[in-house]
């Protein structure tokens, strides 16, 4: 499985956010996208999830299930955890796996993986975002997708829910899976690429960024 | 569980949660109708020939209440960016999500509405010509307003636009099911006519309401 993406370009209304992107990423590998606030990384893993429209370029998944799209067979983690504060931690979990097309059966497992098994009949409005954060990642496990497009997933983590987040990323690019990774700090994994989007221009003022993408081995 | 039954599950579960809507459509629709009788006075007559009428506008009024939340409360927590991105085809997903709204909110209105009634002076057939025209109406209620929920899902306070959106696309449905009602009360009109006008205008908003509302929400995505 092979994503490769080819002088890809963003427009966020009327503004060119970034263009002439170019990359590619095989199975068990990692693309780390980098760069200032504002440089387009959340704009460019949406637009891989197919939740924007791509500007220009084109985006291409070889290997993949032919009858889906590339958003379909990958997991979106974004800024927001997608969690209902009125469902617990179990209904929430239950509803993504059954809305994303799995079994019941691995919700327990998945919520030991990431550390929420204790806390399963809370509901969700008494988590802290650490935790909030960590029942989304839940949805990752719970669900076999071979993408992970994963926004800042480590932003609200504490160190060794960290770890636990770098250990099941490894488990994940073991079964062939691949990850697009936006990140500010270290990702506490090695990754593969690594795609900076604000090369050419470092601090541009409001309205110029036009980051050119450079991709690194 | 297949995807489109477990989002109907869970808008059903959430709806009957603490801060779901089910709940206050039902307490709105009491409080308006109760305060009616205060403003009119005690002509029974007068309630008698405007109570179909009234109840069938706090009806309206009342399933538009939960509505702006449908889908931007999957918006602001970011489930909304999972549903569009799933495998379930966003027409369905929308559709159950306007079914679990309906039977959440709409069916303890039709369930209210007889007791209601004898508040207004309306005798046994006519609370079953009302509770028969809201139960075949307030679907069509639900379906519009999903095409109006849809349209203001990114907007901080839709509330307010959706009422202006959706109530004037909803005059149909009004006019049609309070003249069925009121050809049960006053005559001289047959009950059938109008009513197989409220029937086809449902038909039409179950078979228009999820693909409109989902091409809304695909526009939105941006």
């Amino acid at each position: 499985m092979r994503l490769s993406a080819s002088d890809l370009a963003c427009r966020r209304g009327g503004r060119e956010v970034f263009a002439g992107l170019s990359f590619s990423v095989e199975a068990g590998e990692v693309l780390a996208v980098t760069g200032r606030n504002g440089a387009g990384k959340s704009s460019l893993l949406r637009m891989v999830a197919g939740l924007l429209r791509i500007a220009g370029g084109r985006l291409q998944l070889a290997g993949g299930d032919p009858q889906l799209t590339i958003g379909e067979q990958a997991h979106y983690l974004g800024h927001l955890d997608a969690l209902k504060p009125a469902l617990t931690v179990t209904e929430n979990l239950r509803f993504w796996s059954g809305f994303l097309g799995t079994s019941a059966a691995n919700i327990g497992p998945s919520l030991e993986a990431v550390g929420l098994h204790r806390l399963a009949h809370l509901p969700a409005a008494y988590l802290s975002a650490g935790q909030r954060r960590r029942l989304s990642i839940g949805r990752l496990v719970a669900v076999k997708r071979p993408i992970w497009l994963l926004d800042e997933p480590a932003s609200t983590l504490d160190a060794s829910a960290q770890q636990r987040l770098v250990d099941l990323m490894r488990e994940h690019l073991a079964g062939a899976g691949l990850i697009v990774v936006a990140t500010h700090g270290a990702t506490g994994l090695t990754a593969t690429h690594e795609l900076q989007l604000d090369q050419t221009v470092p601090y541009p003022l409001a309205g110029e960024g036009q980051g050119r993408g450079t991709l690194r081995k | 569980m297949t995807p489109v039954a477990a989002i109907f599950v869970r808008d059903l579960r959430i709806a009957v949660r603490v801060g779901g809507g089910a709940l206050m459509g039902v307490l709105f629709f009491l409080v308006v109708v109760t305060l009616i009788p205060f403003a009119l006075g005690p002509d029974l007559a007068l309630l008698k020939r405007i109570g179909p009428a009234i109840l069938w506008l706090a009806a309206l009024l009342a399933s538009l209440l939960a509505l702006d939340r449908l889908f931007s409360a999957d918006h602001e927590d970011g489930s909304l960016d999972l549903i569009l991105t799933g495998r379930a085809p966003l027409e369905l997903v929308v559709a159950a999500k306007g079914l679990a709204h309906w039977l959440s909110t709409s069916v303890p209105l039709i369930v209210a509405a007889p007791l209601l009634g004898l508040l207004l002076n309306l005798d046994a057939p006519a609370e079953l010509a009302l509770v028969l025209t809201l139960l075949v109406g307030t679907p069509a209620l639900t379906f519009i307003g999903l095409i109006g929920a849809a349209i203001a899902v990114t907007l901080r306070r839709g509330g307010l636009l959706l009422a202006v959106l959706v109530l004037p696309l909803t005059v149909p449905v009004l006019t049609f099911g309070v003249a069925a009602a009121n050809a049960v009360v006053t005559g001289p009109t047959p009950f059938a006519t109008p009513f197989t006008i409220l029937c086809a205008l449902t038909l039409a908003s179950l078979a228009i309401g999820p693909f409109a509302a989902a091409a809304a929400l695909r526009q939105e995505m941006e």
